[in-house]
């Protein structure tokens, strides 16, 4: 999937991913696409709520080798 | 339509106890919350420019997990408070946590008010300058004005 932006949030645990994925989000323009790579377990239901609760659609999330990674389209 | 709010009064100063505040805080001002923290008590060490006194006592704290069982009378020799805390913050860092300083620094960013309990700067004879410079000063009824409007109050 393209995206426009990458966000490491490796090795991060509750609540950076969340709090650092929304200060991406704050340098974009609505319609780009951030990618966020994590390692915390928690953060794959932390971001389905933060994309529930703020409006900024969860594309597509996928494990790929123990690593969560999130694309979410900045509304 | 309106931000939602939420109101949290701080009022410890322990190192494990400074954690939630900060998190909620953050966390809440990610999804768009209006925040504030009301700082009181023991609360008003979270405020301090210098974060280093923020400790843990395995003392009179039979819910710590410790690496080895440990008698209360080996917890309270000198220097066990400072150990604990040393190995606290290790394994926060092991973990990825984020320092009280980053959380802080992360809710100042995103705008979380900090107010700090008057009377309780008065009480413990705190000198302001000892706080970090983004700190209001109120009392209860200015909780109050922000509170009476809250989705989440919270009281830690």
């Amino acid at each position: 999937m393209n995206f426009d932006k990458e966000l490491n949030a490796r090795g991060l645990s509750c609540p950076l991913p969340i709090v650092k994925t929304k200060k991406s989000l704050n340098d974009m323009t609505s319609g780009q696409v951030l990618k966020v790579i994590s390692t915390d377990t928690g953060s794959v239901k932390d971001m389905a709520a933060f994309a529930e609760q703020t409006g900024n659609p969860l594309l597509a999330q996928e494990e790929v080798n123990g690593e969560f990674v999130f694309y979410m389209k900045k509304k | 339509m309106a931000n939602k709010k939420m109101a949290i009064i701080a009022t410890k100063g322990t190192l494990d106890m400074a954690y939630p505040p900060f998190i909620l805080a953050s966390t809440a001002a990610a999804l768009g919350y209006d925040v504030q923290v009301f700082f009181t008590f023991y609360g008003l060490q979270l405020l301090r420019k210098d974060l280093s006194n923020v400790m843990i006592s395995p003392l009179a704290n039979p819910a710590m997990p410790m690496p080895i069982p440990m008698p209360v009378m080996v917890q309270m020799l000198p220097g066990m408070e400072s150990m604990a805390t040393m190995m606290m913050k290790q394994k926060l860092k092991k973990h990825g946590v984020a320092s009280l300083e980053e959380l802080r620094d992360l809710c100042l960013e995103a705008d979380v008010k900090f107010v700090a309990c008057q009377m309780t700067v008065d009480l413990f004879e705190f000198d302001k300058s000892e706080f970090i410079d983004q700190v209001e000063y109120g009392g209860a009824a200015t909780f109050m004005g922000f509170a009476g409007d809250t989705d989440i109050c919270l009281f830690v």
